[in-house]
């Protein structure tokens, strides 16, 4: 009798486990490997949440794997070994070798191929642009994007009798020498300073002069591109800033390690140039004076300066899946670029919303009129649409070329070279480089 | 010391104190940084006065960084470490040393050109060995084309995967780590240091070669063994980059590679109160280690005492 | 290698070496094998497009100015590292050995740096040297009036990394010294001193040359440590810079190959590197170890 029951029951056991195996069909994981950590990493893994606890078809699991070099890197070795993920956030300077890897699936292809009729003219052209083929295809799903802007201490210009800046029209670079000056004489230790200076000083400076960085368009129609910054207007503006930084009215603040950033907290300068991602820092970092955003200065030259370029990273979806999950990545990607999505990772972080949906609905909230200074960056963006030498920069290496500009840039503030010399130099050895990642994929 | 020396003994001091000061400066400020909020740890120059947010700083820092899980994969990857390399350069000096045989010599070189090359710089060829371990094999069973050997054999087709695969796992933290000949080099120079007597003693004794070695250079080498276990624990718990392509799996990582997660970088907040916090907790267990260890090789010293 | 008493035995030795060939030849020889073959190849960092060049990144290397000037900056900042710790690590385990009375906690005191990784060693002198927020910046700067900037200039920034490096290798060299000095008799040391030998003269004579075989092994770790594990103390706090100062072989491995995801450039560089640390310990083992006193 005994014995019977217990065979029973484990029947009767065997058999729900076997049904509910089929019922409750094992979700699909999705792996995501992204640089987003600290406070940032906790905006990501609720953005991913919101996707797993819509639906119950796939998992998304989104892994920190290091700073952006090293993410990059780990989906290299990763695809290599053949264990790639399906989604790998990279660096907007990595764009040109994620394009020619031949190891992704392109974003508006993955989204045509899964039935998704996207509008991409809903989205942020010069956002967009970046990341698009020569064609004009999206290649990979912008995320986090900024743009630089002019940060600028209220309370150190209040006492130099400096008027408030505009949050649309950009002073000139004059006016700022002049403004700098101004605040050493009232007693500040330095003007300005700026971070990234290869982004904000020369590439984000030709895009807004509409003065081309490489040839080729900025590389995007060919590989045979070669550098320019060596040009008069250029190295003009370096010269400028070595003239300022010989009477202090520009701070050299290192690269990394919060260098510029610790220099405006500290008040020893009055304007801080920077990515826009650092209102977040300022908000919080920030607790004995004012401070506000003004759009980068522009030469008095330009009458009609067209839009600032974006950094920051976007996802790239790597080939080698099966058929199924790329349902579940194109979902994702669909999810993330919600209006609900982009409202909260530009509330949380400062990066733009890129659909003008959000960015029309954000306005609509009041946001905008509430944080004036976080609309500058997205005005400065779009004030004019991109030409084909302002929609962004398309080189092989560009992460060594981008040392190569600050090393240069260096030895000129530290008087070991003139800026004509250092920028042709800077040139040379990226050509350099250019040569021979041309001649990887020949 | 033997004869008196005032003078010399008081400098001595005096030098030592310095030393020690220089030395522990660093970890003062540190930890004097954890004690304050952001506001006053991010004020130029710093406040040398500690404040009260300690305890608050190292439990943010501990949630924050999952210090929890990532202290005990450490311990487990830095005790695999020690515990790998001293028995395998135990054995393999041993063999080097007290052997003549053909291959020695290519066998201590071969061994000791890995300490030319550190994992840093041989890192993807290492990771794509890791990521199938097997893989070599199967480019050579693809040459052979043996997969029409196995499907002539079995009668239907098959297509034959060799994948053993260490990412994410306790072993690929570890065993491409071990393959480094300094324990290796450390033996050997203290192998020929120990008298010849001992050995032909042992051997007009009628030992065999393993008895010398449990007998008695075992005993003689506890002062190494215990400044091994020191070293390669520590050298184990502070790897960075082979960890952090290696395991893909949150729950996996090492504590040194959590820690990276509360530093800040150029575009964050910048909380160094937490961020040295947690670089205190992630230092305190090689600490411990050393600290503890040198009480032994004092022990075992005096005992050498001849 | 000097001759000694051996045991005969046909298989155990083979035995014995082979879990060490084992793993060497897996995790050791095989990828660095693919190191060499990377090496003499152009390719893109996905392996999709790969081409043999015979020696042209070599070529490209030494053609470079700025490689060689990186050459020149590895090998001054290795003998600088070098010289300060184990100068200092033997200066001090000297001292420590003489105070007989607090030894244990004077040892305690030093021997801890040595366990701190170099990145957080690079950090947590980073933290106090960084020219915006450093409190020894600040003091250098504001009390002695220097112009410290290790963020502008190049040998501020040398200076820095050298400090940042010697410190951590000053307590390993101790901790083997410290080891190396109590191994010796205590009766060597009483003979001599009855012998009327002053402190000096017995350091010189006794325990220097009896702690030859340490000095040998810390020189040669010590050279190599400053050429490859530095790369954490280089990658917290410059980054090669400024302008290139700091920028060792070892990091310009990481930045071509990691960062920049130049294989061929990156592989011919480690290539390079492994051929001058070969010479210099080869040298080291055929001139030195001549000298070295193994019997005691």
């Amino acid at each position: 009798m005994k014995v019977r029951k217990i065979v029973v029951l484990c029947a009767v056991a065997v058999a729900v486990i076997f049904l509910s195996g089929q019922v409750m069909a094992e979700p699909v994981t999705i792996n995501w490997w992204h640089a987003m950590k600290g406070a940032r990493g906790k905006v990501v893994d609720t953005m991913i949440k919101a996707f797993n606890d819509s639906q119950s078809e796939y998992v998304v699991v989104g892994t920190y794997k290091g700073n952006y070099d090293e993410t990059v890197n780990a989906g290299v070795a990763a695809y290599r070994a053949r264990k790639q993920p399906h989604i790998l956030q990279s660096f907007e300077v990595g764009t040109q070798t994620m394009m020619l890897s031949g190891a992704i699936y392109p974003v508006y292809k993955l989204m045509k191929d899964e039935g998704y009729n996207i509008d991409w003219k809903g989205y942020l052209q010069p956002v967009l642009s970046y990341y698009m083929n020569a064609n004009g295809d999206l290649m990979s799903m912008p995320f986090n994007s900024s743009t630089p802007v002019m940060y600028y201490n209220v309370d150190l210009f209040k006492k130099a009798g400096l008027p408030m800046l505009d949050k649309e029209t950009p002073i000139t670079w004059d006016e700022l020498g002049e403004i700098t000056a101004k605040l050493l004489k009232s007693g500040v230790p330095g003007g300005m300073v700026t971070g990234w200076q290869s982004w904000t000083q020369v590439e984000n400076y030709s895009a807004i002069h509409n003065i081309p960085f490489a040839s080729k368009a900025n590389g995007y129609e060919g590989l045979d591109c070669e550098l320019l910054i060596n040009n008069p207007k250029v190295v003009n503006h370096i010269a400028m800033l070595k003239d300022w930084f010989d009477d202090k009215r520009f701070v050299y603040g290192g690269q990394k390690y919060q260098g510029p950033k610790a220099e405006f907290i500290a008040q020893n300068v009055g304007v801080y140039i920077d990515s826009l991602s650092a209102i977040a820092k300022l908000k919080a970092g920030v607790k004995d004076f004012k401070w506000d955003v003004a759009p980068l200065p522009v030469e008095s030259w330009m009458k009609n300066p067209q839009n600032s370029i974006i950094g920051g990273a976007s996802l790239w979806v790597f080939k080698g899946h099966d058929k199924k999950d790329y349902k579940g990545v194109a979902a994702f990607l669909k999810h993330l670029s919600k209006p609900e999505m982009q409202i909260y990772w530009h509330k949380q972080t400062g990066y733009f919303p890129i659909t003008l949906a959000a960015y029309e609905q954000l306005k609509k909230e009041g946001y905008y009129d509430e944080q004036p200074y976080q609309e500058v960056g997205v005005k400065q963006l779009t004030r004019r649409d991109p030409t084909i030498i302002s929609r962004g920069l398309r080189l092989g290496y560009f992460i060594q070329i981008r040392n190569i500009i600050n090393e240069e840039l260096e030895l000129v503030w530290n008087g070991k070279k003139t800026p004509q010399e250092a920028m042709d130099s800077a040139a040379a050895r990226s050509n350099k480089q250019l040569r021979e990642f041309e001649k990887t994929y020949q | 010391m033997v004869e008196k020396t005032p003078i010399l003994d008081t400098l001595t001091y005096i030098f030592l104190i310095v030393g020690i000061l220089i030395v522990g400066f660093p970890i003062i400020y540190a930890v004097i940084a954890t004690t304050l909020p952001i506001e006053d740890v991010s004020r130029v120059p710093m406040p040398l006065i500690p404040g009260d947010q300690f305890l608050v700083n190292m439990k943010t820092a501990w949630t924050e960084g999952d210090l929890g899980i990532h202290l005990l994969n450490s311990f487990i990857m830095a005790t695999g470490i020690t515990l790998g390399k001293i028995i395998v350069s135990l054995f393999g000096a041993f063999s080097i040393v007290y052997f003549d045989y053909r291959l020695r010599t290519v066998a201590f070189v071969s061994v000791f050109c890995t300490l030319m090359l550190p994992v840093e710089v041989r890192i993807l060829p290492t990771y794509e060995m890791a990521a199938n371990l097997l893989g070599p094999f199967q480019g050579l069973w693809d040459l052979l084309h043996l997969d029409g050997v196995a499907s002539w054999i079995a009668g239907h087709d098959i297509e034959v995967t060799l994948e053993w695969s260490l990412l994410d796992s306790y072993t690929g933290l570890i065993m491409p780590l071990v393959a480094s000949a300094t324990c290796t080099f450390l033996f050997r120079q203290f192998f020929l240091t120990i008298p010849e007597e001992l050995c032909e003693a042992a051997k007009m004794d009628g030992a065999s070669a393993m008895t010398f070695f449990r007998k008695i250079l075992l005993p003689l080498s506890k002062t190494n063994i215990a400044a091994l276990v020191v070293i390669e624990f520590v050298y184990g718990w502070n790897q960075y980059l082979w960890p952090l392509l290696i395991t893909t799996n949150p729950k996996m990582m090492t504590a040194v590679i959590g820690l990276q997660n509360l530093i800040p970088a150029a575009d964050d907040l910048p909380y160094w109160n937490v961020a040295l916090g947690g670089a205190l907790i992630v230092m305190l267990p090689p600490i411990l280690v050393v600290l503890f260890m040198q009480r032994w090789f004092v022990k075992g010293l005096v005992e050498r005492e001849k | 290698m000097i001759k000694r008493s051996v045991f005969t035995s046909r298989t155990l030795p083979y035995l014995l070496i082979l879990p060490q060939i084992v793993v060497t030849l897996t995790f050791f020889y095989w990828p660095a094998v693919q190191g060499l073959m990377q090496s003499v190849m152009r390719s893109d960092p996905f392996g999709g497009h790969s081409k043999f060049i015979w020696f042209d990144n070599f070529i490209t290397l030494f053609t470079d100015p700025l490689y060689m000037k990186s050459i020149g900056i590895t090998l001054l900042f290795s003998a600088s590292v070098a010289a300060v710790s184990i100068s200092l690590g033997l200066f001090i385990a000297t001292m420590a050995n003489r105070a007989l009375k607090a030894k244990a906690v004077v040892r305690m005191m030093l021997i801890w740096p040595y366990a701190v990784a170099p990145a957080i060693s690079g950090i947590l002198w980073l933290f106090l040297l960084h020219p915006s927020y450093g409190v020894v910046s600040y003091a250098i700067r504001n009390w002695l009036h220097i112009d410290w900037n290790p963020v502008l200039w190049g040998s501020d920034a040398i200076f820095m990394v050298i400090m940042a490096s010697a410190w951590k290798e000053i307590s390993y060299n101790f901790v083997f010294f410290i080891a190396g000095m109590q191994a010796i008799p205590k009766s060597l040391i009483e003979a001599a001193s009855i012998d009327g030998a002053s402190p000096f003269r017995r350091f010189w004579t006794i325990t220097l040359p009896l702690l030859s075989p340490t000095l040998f092994f810390v020189t040669v770790m010590n050279i190599i440590y400053s050429f490859f594990e530095t790369f954490g103390v280089i990658h917290t706090m410059t980054q090669g810079g400024p302008g290139g100062a700091t920028n060792i072989l070892v990091y310009k491995v990481y930045q071509d190959g990691f960062i920049g995801l130049n294989l061929g450039a990156s592989s011919s560089q480690s290539v390079v590197l492994m051929t001058l640390i070969i010479i210099i310990t080869v040298l080291q083992f055929k001139y030195v170890e001549k000298k070295v006193q193994y019997t005691g």
